[in-house]
């Protein structure tokens, strides 16, 4: 399911609305997914504080969603342009990668929230089309 | 027996006393067929679904819509029993209908992006939980006589 040029256009354009809020974004989506989806606090054990809007959850959010926000102007060459932070992930992190689409949905949700006048279906599938990307491109060398 | 928390029942109760069926209904299921184009394989017999325009306007898929939601209202009204309220729409989705139990999931997830856009910051963390809560009960009701 590659990004087409519709895609990429979409994708652009509301990120640039997405940029001005994106450390509150980003924190959202995280605090969110460990609300929602209490499973994904076991990868946090080493957090003292997992409540939503905690310090360090913000300060993650931030370096997800920055990473994210950084990947739009990659989109011709996710899979290289990622190609670190996927060793890092399959090697250290181990995060499975199911999850990286449980927070792409909680991303979505807070898009649709912050957004719901941008947040069209079909903007709402070139999103979702990207992050599923994103998350392909983090999973490359797990195995 | 699925434990409601006050917080829960209150939330589901108020959320869906809000919601204009007929709007969100279409909404949600004109999205699940946008951004999941291989969930139209079901509504062969709806028209033109060519694009998110026509999919949008389709008359059959504002009926259905409505007919989802009101499905889903029986289950608001039946919290402690949605296993029971949806054994014969279970039976229907697996025996007639045949539909992938995957499409359940994905339809809820857009629902939840609709209310999400329409509650915005009233959307909390919280009150996504027990929306989400509740869809995974009713997913799983419907999901319950397949075999």
């Amino acid at each position: 399911m590659s990004l087409s040029a519709n895609d990429k256009a979409n994708v652009t354009a509301i990120w640039k609305k997405i940029l001005p809020k994106s450390d509150d974004i980003g924190d959202q989506a995280l605090s969110r997914m460990l609300t929602v989806y209490p499973q994904t606090k076991t990868y946090f054990a080493h957090f003292a504080d997992l409540s939503p809007g905690s310090p360090q959850v913000r300060k993650h959010g931030d370096i997800i969603m920055n990473k994210i926000d950084d990947c739009v102007n990659h989109m011709d060459d996710l899979f290289p342009y990622l190609s670190g932070l996927s060793d890092l992930h399959a090697t250290k992190l181990r995060i499975d990668p199911a999850n990286f689409k449980i927070l792409a949905h909680n991303l979505l949700v807070v898009v649709a929230a912050y957004l719901p006048n941008d947040f069209t279906p079909e903007v709402h599938l070139s999103v979702d089309k990207f992050l599923q990307q994103v998350a392909l491109a983090l999973a490359e060398k797990y195995r | 027996m699925v434990e409601w928390t006050d917080f829960e029942r209150e939330t589901i109760k108020s959320i869906f006393g809000k919601l204009d069926y007929d709007e969100v209904g279409l909404a949600a299921l004109c999205r699940c067929l946008v951004v999941y184009p291989w969930t139209q394989r079901y509504f062969g017999n709806f028209g033109n679904l060519y694009n998110a325009d026509a999919i949008n306007a389709n008359p059959m898929v504002a009926a259905h819509g409505k007919v989802v939601l009101n499905g889903l209202d029986k289950a608001v009204k039946n919290m402690d029993n949605i296993k029971g309220t949806y054994a014969e729409l279970s039976v229907l989705h697996s025996e007639k209908l045949r539909v992938d139990p995957d499409n359940f999931r994905l339809l809820a997830d857009c629902l939840t992006i609709v209310v999400a856009a329409r509650m915005g910051a009233d959307f909390t963390a919280e009150v996504q939980a027990a929306f989400q809560k509740f869809l995974a009960v009713v997913v799983s009701s419907l999901c319950r006589q397949y075999y």
